[in-house]
């Protein structure tokens, strides 16, 4: 017998203590391993399918708009106004501009507004009256139809004005991005640990700081990321811009003025009787999709290397 | 150096909740000062209240006089003043997670507003060789994040962060208690020295440590405290049957 205390002895078959190890071969045991095997392999199947049904619309998309629209797309497209009708060629520059201006304008007015509103939310708003009613307002403005936003931003601007305007295409998209930046950045705020806020406070560091150079700096990819699907989802939008920007046929690089944009010239050619203008849609909408990609691209590198940089 | 705390008559609530009743207490300069009790029995919350941290919660209320030397510090001056006067180390290692070593640690005076190069490169070197932590890192100050490092390592360069200031009081909220018995060792000797320069408060559960590191200990029991003296009269001779209960596992 072994000397040491916390020494068992091996089980063995004449030890009549001690409960004969599990057999794992039963029939019953087997059929077990069998169903476990096939629910196993069914459920990453399915998976898998339906990851492929996700992504299958978003590559389809990508390889008609390329079919359709890349036999159109020259220096022209980029380079000329549209053409006359009846007449070939011209291109889309006006409104890739116009996109351009309508967009950071766009971005000038939502990011701040809706940055600051979700701080608000996370920072200072806890628990109050006024915090509730700013979620409650973000989460219905969020479920506006956007040809809705286009009405109530022309009777707002437009009307009050007399004439359509870049800016009021602004104006219109900003209001669309606010709720998704508010929202997504309460929630990134929110995923801040406490304790780091505690530790600037703890060192004397005013409020507004800690929260500027603590909350939002550790919280800044999550809502470059909100900022960016904000950013993506109003570049496509056409509704809010019917009534707004209305679009225009030529140059244009006044805010007050009527101003093309990408969605909307395409509205107009898919719309019109001609094939000319038909393919010159499909451009612009090819235009359109990569421009947005690569925006959003581009910010994203850019952020990830200012997170660096701070980190250094 | 050091100064001394006298608290008269504290009282502090979270929402209705009293959690400290009329604590009065004298914490001399210089001296390391363990704060030891049962759980939720008011240590938290007490040392919180020396550095105003307790009111940035926004159900939380104080009243009472906590003086530290010559200054009332709920009358005659902004909780933020006095946070860079006492300086907070907490139950667990919180780094900033987005900077370096070195702005972690240069983060109170970067984070105020204090910008010359020379005296902050000087000033995380000295706070980092107080922490006992400037060998382990000094190669990777600029290039690894704060929160890259080990827990004892993250504890003891919030320990510099918060020295870097320069306070007078050192709060330390159950500092180890998160660690292993090396890194928490490596913290004890810390007190031990950082005691000739500032004026320590430990929150500790572990009566062993207390014994080791302070001169005077308290303790607390649901909010009040029943007994403060110094630390080998409380563990050889408690004047209360509750502290020598406590001290002696009988209850807790």
């Amino acid at each position: 017998m072994s000397t040491n205390p916390f020494h068992t002895p091996p089980a063995t078959s004449s030890d009549p203590g001690r409960r004969a190890p599990t057999n794992f071969q039963t029939r019953r045991m087997q059929i077990n391993t069998a169903r476990r095997w096939f629910v196993n392999h069914l459920v990453t199947v399915l998976a898998i399918l339906s990851t492929a049904l996700v992504i299958a619309p978003l590559v389809a998309i990508l390889v008609y708009l390329l079919y359709m629209g890349a036999s159109s797309l020259n220096i022209a497209f980029f380079t000329h106004i549209p053409a006359p009708v009846g007449e070939n060629g011209g291109g889309m520059a006006n409104a890739i501009l116009g996109s351009g201006i309508v967009l950071l304008l766009a971005s000038l007015m939502g990011i701040p507004v809706g940055i600051s509103a979700g701080v608000y939310l996370a920072e200072f708003g806890r628990g109050k009256t006024l915090a509730t009613a700013v979620r409650f307002t973000a989460d219905v403005l969020n479920g506006v139809p956007s040809i809705v936003m286009g009405i109530a931003i022309y009777s707002l601007i437009v009307m009050q004005q007399k004439h359509f305007s870049a800016f009021a295409g602004g104006v219109a998209l900003a209001v669309m991005m606010v709720p998704t930046i508010t929202r997504t950045t309460e929630e990134m705020l929110a995923t801040v640990p406490h304790s780091i806020r505690e530790a600037a406070l703890g060192l004397g560091v005013p409020k507004w700081r800690t929260v500027l150079s603590v909350s939002l700096k550790t919280a800044s990819p999550g809502i470059i990321t909100g900022c960016m699907l904000a950013f993506a989802r109003v570049a496509g939008e056409t509704a809010p811009l019917l009534f707004t920007a209305f679009g225009n046929q030529f140059w244009s690089f006044r805010l007050d003025q009527p101003i093309a944009a990408l969605p909307l010239q395409i509205y107009v050619y898919a719309m019109s009787p001609y094939d000319e203008w038909h393919r010159l849609a499909w451009a612009g909408s090819l235009v359109l999709i990569v421009m947005i990609m690569v925006a959003v691209t581009l910010v994203r590198i850019y952020a990830s290397r200012g997170i660096l940089k701070g980190a250094s | 150096m050091g100064v001394g705390i006298n608290v008269e008559h504290l009282n502090a609530w979270y929402g209705t909740t009293h959690t400290l009743q009329d604590i009065n207490l004298n914490i001399p300069a210089n001296h390391a000062t363990a704060l030891i009790g049962p759980s939720g029995c008011g240590k938290s919350t007490f040392v919180r209240c020396l550095n105003r941290m307790h009111e940035t919660n926004p159900i939380a209320r104080a009243t009472g006089m906590v003086k530290m030397g010559d200054v009332d510090i709920y009358k005659d001056a902004q909780p933020v003043q006095i946070r860079r006067r006492i300086g907070m180390v907490f139950q667990r290692p919180n780094p900033f997670p987005t900077m370096s070593i070195y702005d972690n640690v240069a983060s109170g005076l970067k984070l105020n507003g204090f910008r010359n190069r020379a005296i902050l490169d000087e000033t995380v070197e000295r706070s980092l060789k107080s922490a006992a932590l400037w060998e382990e890192v000094k190669d990777d100050l600029k290039k690894k994040s704060g929160a890259s490092l080990s827990g004892g390592q993250q504890q003891r360069m919030c320990i510099a962060r918060a020295l870097a200031v320069d306070p007078e009081v050192l709060l330390m909220d159950e500092p180890a208690s998160a660690l292993d018995p090396v890194s928490t060792s490596k913290i004890e000797d810390l007190i031990f020295q950082l005691k000739s320069q500032y004026t320590i408060v430990i929150v500790t559960h572990n009566m062993q440590q207390a014994a080791r590191v302070a001169e005077n200990t308290g303790f607390f029991l649901n909010g009040k405290m029943v007994e403060f003296d110094s630390t080998h009269k409380i563990f050889t001779n408690p004047k209360d049957k509750r502290t020598e209960d406590y001290i002696t596992g009988r209850f807790g």
